[in-house]
């Protein structure tokens, strides 16, 4: 998990300039897209949205259709191969998104809801319920998940793509509610807490709309985190041959794969492409919780060049917390060094 | 000068003790610590007029404040707004709780943390306004009534600040829209704590000024709540100054810091630089003698808390807490100490 | 001390929950599949050990909620997991004996490699920003992005097959008889490297990651600075100060990976036909195996709880704010 110490961003204070206009409104969000990791994050989340919608349109052959060609390698006709009964794997890939998309992003949802409640909560509220909140959290946190949700989705009838989801929401939202509550609890200090108090604000306005808008970031990173989590789960449940996930689903490929002896026969084009999948959807999604991490805390952002070099030609290595001074060698007899 | 203005709000015995968690084996005795942060203040606050309450930090001023303002339940003792006492549950919010915050209104010490860094001023202002039910009805008269606001802190032309974050105002612009906050109320108390200390000392003039203008203008009642006592005396009617969560000295401004009587807040006024006593004190403080730190407040000193540290300390002081008496001819500038008992005549 | 007995208490109430809840699962299996198995192995086993299945599943309908939970804890504390219905007629505490130590070992060194080697390598990548070490970070992401199951099937077609020095799968030489000869313990060795390897370059970049990113704000923090006036080394105050002080929420934070450390395991171990209790745990799910699943989970829960417990006394060790008294 690459959450980071958080903090408000404090920047410099602007003199009031009478010729700003409104726009300045949209000024946070705007240099969070302009920021390259996100917006590349963004784009391959994008396409391979995309691609969860359209995919059963877009692909060349019927991925559950059998046919001659008995694994191929990666061909013009099959870009991915093909299986051992014949079935083009690329389309198996294209149709399998949309399985992979929904059932990451809609635990992500549902365990980031349950974590902003209980989290905020038992942050901002004090006493033995929200004692009794943060115990609860705790012991999700510390149960292993991967061996509670193999038992619990085993267990459920009818496992679907729902079903696996919401197992996967509701045993992993423990780590936001944590991360949650400890920021709560530091704001709720803040003093604009309680001049939003003294204004006359009802609890329920404060939480919503004092404390909520400056966690944003976290709830951001929270879900996005709790996304890559869901996909590798559901992934391995598919892998291991938990019945009940949607219809190639990535896992279930590699499910296939596996059963089939791929590796000893030498088809590679069976798992490889898929784990690059796999890799390109982790990677996108952690491109954007890296942008946000930048985003709310300015000094993680790359540091650009480390070595400059001095108008006499002499190299000074940069370092955080330090102003580099160079000794001026026409002076230095004056001096005296 | 005995002015007899209206009373708005007045506080007596007012007392707040914070319970201390236990730790460790303490968990098994039964004795409950507390922290007195404040015990037995009586205050005042008259229409049209400051009142000054100075102390060092740690001696409960803030805490009383956020009495007055109803933010935490007071342990025990008396708040009366226009003579009607208010509920301890008052602290808890609801209706009781915004009616009283209708009249009694507060301004924080740092102006940055006292304003939600992602919401602009026009929504701190329009959420103001909305609770109280000024905000009118529709567009325009919002607009006029959050323009009318903003010119009353001398923020014109509002529309330049209006769609601002708070970072983009400078300390003194924000300290201005806290205190726009506070009067969208329309409130006829306001307590200040320390409201220019986190300031820039040349900015710091400019905001007490509009505080005693709007003073004056709204006929406000105000609680200005400082560690500096030589701005107590420019800006203040009245000076109490507390110590250790009990109030020891009070009195108008100039008599309290002209002729301070109780040796702590001599030590203040010795340390306060006046260009009006460069010669030094002619009382004869011994400059050596005025070291030290406040108490512990979970275990305060016995009889007056300041005896510690007080160069004149008397056996009495140790074990007797001294009641308010009268000092010198005036009947309004009383100190809490047992120099000034006097076998009334 | 307030600290320990906070985190102590903290792991007991976990403890009797993950009790509680392994105590619910099988009863929420629709269809009563236990009571099948049981009455079709019958004349099979003895009474005593239909007895002990009865405790765990709840089989006896005659007796309350209640009853069954406590009789279940009874048992539990008797060290009596049931029978196992894959590997029958062994009980699922043998079963466990067996397989728990190579997992024990496989993620009790990589966890530990892989902390250390992500950490340190962090500690540099924190200090030196701009450095060729920032040039790691977008790999070591995009190799945690990957699943480790995928990596272990990589690595197997990779570096196995006939001939080479790495085998594919399996704990040891099949027909080596398990002891402590050196045949076998380098049988077990080699074995190991390739799961070993697996798991730690899987999860390097997670630790990597978190500990540049503390570095980076601890360097800016004024006592460094203060360090540096002092006069002394980049060394000494890279380590002893920025380092420290950096690690810290890695430390408390390791309990909370090691979650997570753990359902990776599981999967590299199928993969690799390790056998250790993922493996088991695979195994148990497609044969339905529910004893021996019950029996799993609740093992590898109190494992975790320990480890996390473990973390928390380092933590304490490190953290002189924890022992504050009062």
């Amino acid at each position: 998990m690459a959450i980071t110490g958080v903090g408000i961003t404090t920047p410099n204070v602007a003199p009031a300039d009478p010729a700003q206009t409104a726009t300045r409104r949209r000024h946070g969000l705007h240099r969070l897209l302009v920021n390259g990791k996100v917006t590349s994050g963004l784009v391959m989340l994008g396409v391979l949205t995309l691609i969860a919608v359209f995919g059963q349109a877009l692909a060349p052959f019927d991925p559950s259709k059998r046919s001659s060609d008995i694994l191929q390698s990666p061909s013009l006709k099959h870009w991915f191969g093909t299986t051992h009964i014949g079935q083009d794997i690329f389309s198996q890939v294209l149709v399998g998104t949309r399985s992979v998309m929904f059932v990451g992003f809609t635990a992500g949802l549902v365990a980031t809801i349950i974590g902003v409640v209980i989290g905020v909560t038992s942050g901002y509220l004090s006493g033995s319920a929200a004692e009794g909140l943060s115990a609860i959290s705790n012991v999700f946190i510390v149960i292993p998940a991967l061996p509670l949700i193999i038992i619990i989705t085993n267990v459920v009838p009818n496992s679907g793509d729902w079903t696996i989801a919401l197992v996967i929401g509701f045993t992993s939202w423990a780590w936001g509610a944590r991360l949650l509550r400890a920021q709560t609890l530091s704001l709720r200090r803040r003093d604009f807490v309680e001049a939003a108090r003294a204004t006359g604000e009802s609890t329920w306005r404060i939480i919503g709309f004092e404390i909520l808008p400056n966690l944003t970031a976290i709830i951001a990173s929270s879900f996005i985190g709790t996304v890559m989590f869901a996909v590798a789960t559901e992934i391995a449940l598919a892998f291991v041959g938990i019945s009940g996930i949607s219809e190639w689903n990535w896992g279930e490929i590699l499910f296939w794969a596996q059963g089939q002896q791929a590796l000893p026969q030498g088809a590679w084009w069976w798992f490889v492409p898929v784990g690059l999948c796999i890799a390109l959807l982790g990677t996108a999604l952690s491109l954007v919780n890296f942008g946000i991490d930048e985003f709310v805390n300015p000094r993680l952002r790359a540091s650009g060049q480390s070595t400059v070099k001095a108008s006499d030609g002499s190299r000074v290595r940069m370092k955080v917390g330090f102003t580099p001074v160079l000794a001026d060698p026409s002076r230095s007899k004056e001096i005296g060094i | 000068m005995t002015v007899t203005t209206e009373v708005v709000l007045a506080a007596e015995g007012l007392t707040k003790h914070f319970p201390v968690r236990k730790r460790g084996r303490e968990l098994l005795s039964r004795t409950n610590h507390v922290v007195h942060a404040v015990d037995d203040v009586d205050l005042v606050l008259r229409r049209g007029w400051v009142t000054a309450l100075v102390g060092e930090s740690g001696s409960g001023k803030s805490t009383v404040a956020r009495l007055l303002a109803q933010l935490y339940p007071r342990t025990s003792g008396d708040i009366r707004l226009h003579g009607e006492s208010a509920a301890v549950s008052t602290a808890r919010g609801g209706r009781r709780f915004r009616e009283y915050s209708r009249k009694v209104q507060m301004i924080f010490q740092d102006p940055f943390a006292s304003l939600n860094p992602v919401h602009t001023v026009r929504y701190h202002l329009t959420r103001a306004l909305r609770i109280h039910g000024r905000a009118g009805k529709g567009k325009q008269e919002l607009h006029s009534a959050l323009a009318e606001l903003l010119g009353r802190v001398q923020l014109t032309p509002a529309e330049s600040y209006l769609d601002k974050y708070p970072h983009e105002l400078s300390g003194g612009q924000r300290q201005r829209v806290a205190i726009a906050r506070a009067l969208a109320a329309d409130p006829e108390a306001l307590l200040a704590d320390e409201p220019v200390s986190m300031l820039d000392v040349s900015i710091r003039l400019g905001v007490l000024n509009l505080l005693r203008n709007l003073k004056e203008r709204l006929n406000l009642a105000i609680l200005y709540i400082t560690h500096d006592i030589a701005s107590a005396r420019y800006f203040a009617d009245d000076t109490l100054v507390m110590y250790a969560g009990r109030m020891v000295e009070g009195g108008d401004s100039e008599t309290v810091t002209q002729h301070p009587a109780h040796p702590y807040t001599r030590l203040l006024v010795d340390s306060a630089p006046d260009p009006d006593r460069i010669t030094g004190s002619a009382q004869g403080l011994v400059q050596e003698e005025g070291v030290g730190e406040p108490p512990s407040l979970i275990t305060p000193p016995d009889g007056c808390r300041f005896h510690p540290r007080c160069p004149f300390v008397m056996d009495k002081c140790r074990t007797a807490l001294p009641p308010r008496f009268d000092v010198g001819d005036t009947e309004t500038h009383w100190a809490a100490c047992w120099l000034f008992e006097e076998a009334k005549a | 001390m307030s600290y320990f007995l906070r985190r102590l208490a903290f792991y007991v109430f976990t403890a009797w929950a993950a009790l509680t809840i392994n105590f619910f699962i099988p009863r929420l299996i629709p269809g009563d599949p236990v009571s099948a198995l049981v009455n079709g192995m019958r004349g099979q086993i003895d009474p005593a050990q239909i007895q002990s299945l009865t405790v765990l599943f709840g089989l006896d309908k005659k007796q309350s909620m209640w009853e069954q939970y406590t009789s279940y804890l009874a048992q539990l504390a008797r060290g009596d997991l049931g029978i196992s219905f894959g590997n029958f007629p062994l009980p699922v505490s043998e079963v466990l004996t067996q397989a728990l130590p190579w997992t024990l070992l496989l993620i009790g060194v990589t966890t530990v490699l892989s902390f250390l080697l992500g950490t340190l390598l962090g500690v540099f990548a924190g200090w030196w920003r701009g450095s060729w070490i920032d040039g790691l970070l977008p790999a070591t992401t995009f190799l945690s992005s990957i699943p480790y199951f995928w990596l272990g099937l990589i690595a197997v077609a990779l570096f196995t097959g006939v001939g080479s020095f790495l085998p594919a799968s399996g704990g040891y030489e099949p027909g080596l008889v398990p002891g402590w000869s050196g045949e076998f313990i380098d049988s077990a060795l080699r074995h190991s490297l390739l799961p070993a390897a697996t798991i730690i370059v899987a999860s390097v970049g997670g630790w990597l990651l978190a500990m540049r990113n503390m570095m980076v704000t601890v360097t800016a923090e004024d006592y460094i600075t203060v360090a540096h006036a002092k006069g002394l080394s980049e060394r000494r105050v890279m380590m002893n100060y920025a380092a420290r002080n950096a690690l810290l929420p890695s430390v408390s934070g390791f309990g909370m990976a090691l979650g997570l450390v753990v359902g990776g395991t599981f999967l590299v171990e199928y993969v690799f036909s390790y056998p250790g209790i993922g493996l088991q745990m695979l195994d148990a799910i497609a044969k339905h195996d529910y004893p021996l699943i019950q029996g799993i989970f609740l093992v590898v829960t109190l494992a975790v709880l320990a480890a996390n417990f473990l973390a928390d006394l380092a933590y304490m060790a490190l953290d002189p704010r924890t022992r504050k008294e009062g």
